[in-house]
């Protein structure tokens, strides 16, 4: 890497860019870096690092609305929100972990750029559906800006959602205006135990089909129970279905107890406290279950709930691996032994069978190299995804590659 | 209102297009091109009915795949095309042109699958709104969305327009409850958006397409995610003194951790015009009436009702009535939902505007208004979605009074000048359309409004689809992009590097 830019304000940023253009490099856009296994590696002469561009600008609690420069710590917004009792709803995970960097370094442009969403995303959406607008530079070197700073606005194209996701591909985000809510009073988790997969998908279904608001749903089969700091799960000797309910005090305890009976005729009932429900979505949010295993390929994927254990059965026969569900059975966090292209198709096939898609998450370079890591595109998308690109960076100068070749 | 003029040779061709257009149905299909002057008049205007012009024609397909061919040809002869679902747009998103063919998605009626498994519904695009609710209500679930059109609207608009409704507070916008789309393209390709899983993965394009006003493409089914019916809704009427004390009551329920299913706020002339008209019952001496609703397990919105209750004193409140049963709760509700028609008798036209502000701004934002109301003569009724910050004054006018539209339409841009500067935005649930169009320079600079139809060309690079709305100036695509750089710069040597 030539050149490290640390911009420390928005000119900076610009500047920044428009040598880049001049001179036709290629930059390595990121926040702190601390996700930037993620995808395909970038071919860069310079890199573009936000994370000294940062302090929160606005915060209005009774607005539910703050600003912060992109590249304000993640732990720091939380911190501040905290303070006033409320939170950023999409429950953003923490794969600093994950990616071999320490716990809470990651950067808000970065949450947003990945388009973060933990366990809570089934009932309050993903960080695309929290950004109320931004600024940032696109690849011209043009300071722009889109959306606002109220929840409700329809003026214009929504481009906070197509940033949300774009793996800094599109524009390099300077500032950003988020929804946040208020953290709930009490979290409290059911716990069905010794399900298998299929029997726990139509559990989730059940509870996230009834009126009990549910705010999580996961499925950890036996051996991967195992490994969760909570001793009642490490220690049940079988698979352990997790279902949380938040809100006000008096609401989850009628909430809990009414799940508890609809649940009751589907097997062995636990329940953790406060305190262990929020270590154990900790746990599945930031996938500790396969943090310790660095040799293994960490596969995320998005399918239809209902058809989670099939997909995760296909993979099972033809790849040695193992997985746990998210999202009620949408989301499936799988680690395979093999990093080949062979094990890429069976997976992409199984998830194909049923609508969704599969993104390697973790692998090693030669992997990150050979094996598309977004789930490939094909007809009308590739070529509206090209122009999309061509259209906010011609030139190719922001993380190119990253998300698919060429893009 | 001026809208790109016209071209005349595509007008000249009508005869030939209607013809080529009627061709493109199948013999076993039956064609459904309206063309006669007298049928078109119903295609004129949508729900922004100030504004009028009779397109070409009409054509009325029933599959996607002859969408595909309509927009293939109209792609390759470059004749203007505007979507249509149900025309209640408030904007003139489907205000058509006199150079275009109306494309009109009111066969595209049927729901496709109910999936409760998945939770999800799958629906043609003209399907209305409120249908896909009846469709799931034997089995306790709903579509959380209700736009006040719920009845006539239909998703594939409700899509366009990133619709919302009274309970988006705490269920979000139609983009917070879509899992996919199909969507034709100008040229005629077919490509699908998500689907029954979360987050598409890669670019979002179904929440960039989300709001775009029939721009982008034209949606022909829609995915959207079901909910299970709260147990229990209940409303509580609360009357303050003034607007103030109103503002400060929305702000305190938030600021307590509290986030209503609904929260609306009417004025004194609002409250006044809906209590003739529907007698819900709504106090008379109030200056503010909120209706707070909650709901959730009986447990908590008990629980809710009585801090709200104790917060709304705490401010100043008049009055606090609950509602003890489902009648009584409707009932508040009625003055609210009856606001646009109450708002009606009074004066022969109104224009209902739909700024967004920080909700903090309220006062200052309701002082203003009324000043402009005494400068331009012209009455202003406000009915307000408190929780969101979102603004509905009803501006009344004569339509047959000289002048009088002329005055209506500079009152509502002064309106939305003023949301934009404090902090807010032109369009919170209505959309730009043909209505705002003129002042997204207002809220954007040329650069952010170049950037955004540069996602236009991505779509549409003839800027064939629904011209002459959101974009106060058109360009050419080819214009856009061009990159003012020279090879070779020196780089910026000030600039800190690691």
């Amino acid at each position: 890497m030539d050149q490290i830019f640390v911009p420390r304000s928005e000119g900076e940023v610009a500047e920044a860019v428009r040598w880049a253009l001049a001179g036709r490099h290629a930059l390595a856009i990121s926040g702190a870096g601390t996700k930037f296994g993620w995808g395909r590696p970038v071919n860069a002469v310079a890199s573009l690092k936000l994370a000294q561009f940062s302090d929160i600008e606005l915060y209005e609690p009774e607005e539910l609305v703050l600003s912060a420069r992109a590249g304000t710590s993640m732990s720091e917004i939380e911190r501040r929100l905290a303070q006033h009792g409320q939170q950023l709803a999409f429950e953003p995970p923490d794969f600093g972990p994950l990616f071999g960097t320490p716990a809470g370094g990651g950067t808000l442009g970065g949450a947003v750029a990945c388009n973060l969403a933990g366990p809570r995303r089934i009932h309050a959406g993903a960080a695309r559906d929290h950004v109320l607008g931004f600024a940032g530079v696109n690849g011209l070197g043009e300071s722009f800006k889109a959306g606002g700073r109220v929840v409700k606005n329809v003026t214009g194209f929504d481009l906070s959602k197509l940033v949300s996701g774009s793996f800094g591909t599109l524009a390099v985000m300077t500032h950003i205006t988020l929804k946040v809510l208020p953290a709930p009073e009490e979290s409290r988790t059911i716990l069905l135990l010794g399900c298998a997969a299929a029997a726990a998908i139509g559990a989730m279904a059940a509870a996230l089909g009834s009126p009990h608001e549910i705010s999580g749903a996961a499925f950890l089969p036996a051996a991967l129970a195992t490994k969760s700091r909570i001793v009642s799960i490490a220690g049940a000797g079988v698979s352990v279905t997790a279902l949380r309910i938040e809100g006000a005090g008096p609401s989850v305890a009628v909430r809990a107890e009414t799940l508890r009976t609809l649940l009751g005729v589907r097997g062995a009932i636990g329940e953790l406290t406060d305190v262990e429900s929020r270590v154990l979505w900790r746990e599945i949010r930031d996938v500790a279950p396969f943090l310790n295993d660095r040799a293994r390929a960490i596969w995320q994927l998005s399918v239809p709930p209902a058809n989670g254990a099939q997909v995760a059965g296909d993979v099972a026969r033809q790849v040695d691996g193992e997985c746990y569900f998210d999202w009620g059975g949408g989301r499936i966090w799988l680690s395979t032994v093999s990093e080949t292209i062979e094990t890429a198709a069976v997976i992409r096939a199984a998830v194909a069978a049923v609508g969704g898609h599969a993104t390697l998450m973790r692998a090693g370079d030669a992997a990150r190299r050979s094996v598309a890591a977004f789930q490939p595109l094909s007809g009308a998308e590739k070529h509206l995804v090209a122009r999309l690109k061509d259209n906010f960076d011609p030139h190719r100068i922001f993380n190119p590659g990253r998300m698919y070749e060429g893009v | 209102m001026r809208m790109p003029e016209p071209d005349a040779q595509t007008i000249a061709r009508k005869d030939e297009i209607v013809r080529s257009l009627i061709a493109l149905f199948r013999a076993d299909e039956g064609a459904a091109v309206i063309h006669d002057a007298a049928q078109l008049r119903a295609f004129e205007c949508d729900g922004l009915s100030a504004y009028r012009a009779r397109p070409l024609c009409v054509v009325l397909p029933e599959t996607t795949e002859q969408v595909s061919r309509i927009l293939r040809y109209c792609d390759e002869q470059k004749i203007k095309v505007v979507a249509r679902g149900s025309g209640t747009s408030l904007s003139g998103g489907a205000l058509p042109l006199a150079d275009s063919v109306v494309l009109g998605l009111s066969k595209f009626n049927r729901i496709l699958d109910v999936d409760y498994a998945n939770r999800c519904v799958v629906a043609q695009s003209g399907v209305t709104n409120l249908s896909i609710s009846d469709a799931v209500a034997s089995e306790g679930f709903y579509y959380a969305p209700d736009p006040s059109s719920q009845v006539a609207c239909s998703i594939g608009g409700n899509v366009a327009e990133n619709s919302g409704g009274v309970h988006c507070l705490k269920y979000g916008l139609t983009t917070n409850n879509v899992l996919g789309v199909e969507m034709v393209l100008i040229d005629g390709e077919v490509v699908r958006l998500g689907g029954r899983h979360l987050d598409a993965g890669g670019y979002d394009l179904l929440g960039l397409v989300t709001g775009s006003e029939g721009l982008l493409g034209i949606v022909t089914e829609v995915t959207v995610r079901i909910l299970r019916r709260p147990e229990t809704a209940e409303a509580a009427l609360i009357g303050f003194p003034t607007a103030e004390s109103a503002g400060a009551c929305v702000a305190a329920i938030i600021g307590a951790g509290i986030i209503p299913a609904g929260m609306e706020m009417m004025d004194r002339p609002a409250i006044h015009a809906t209590e003739a008209f529907v007698h819900a019952g709504y106090p008379l001496d109030a200056e503010a009436l909120l209706i707070v609703e909650l709901d959730g397990p009986a447990v908590e919105v008990a629980h809710l009702r009585d801090r709200v209750a104790a917060i709304a004193r705490s401010v100043g409140a008049n009055s606090v009535q609950t509602s003890t049963n489902e009648a009584e709760r409707l009932r508040f509700w009625a003055g609210r939902k009856a606001a646009f028609p109450a708002v009606g008798r009074l004066a022969p036209d109104y224009f209902c505007m739909d700024g967004t502000i920080p909700r903090a701004k309220l006062p200052i934002v309701l002082t203003r208004m009324a000043e402009m109301s005494q400068r331009f003569g012209l009455g202003v009724a406000n009915v307000f979605h408190a929780g969101d910050g979102n603004l509905h004054p009803l501006i009344m006018y004569d339509i047959n009074k000289p002048g009088d539209l002329e005055k209506a339409e500079e009152f509502g841009a002064e309106i939305l000048r003023l949301c934009v500067e404090v902090g807010g935005v032109l369009t919170g649930e209505h959309g730009v359309g043909v209505e705002k169009r003129d002042l997204m320079g207002e809220m954007f600079s040329e650069t952010d409004l170049n950037q955004q139809q540069r996602v236009k060309c991505a779509f549409d690079p003839d800027s064939l689809l629904n011209p002459g709305k959101v974009f106060p100036t058109l360009h050419r695509c080819v214009e856009q992009g061009r990159a003012h750089v020279h090879a070779g710069e020196l780089p910026f040597a000030h600039l800190p590097r690691l």
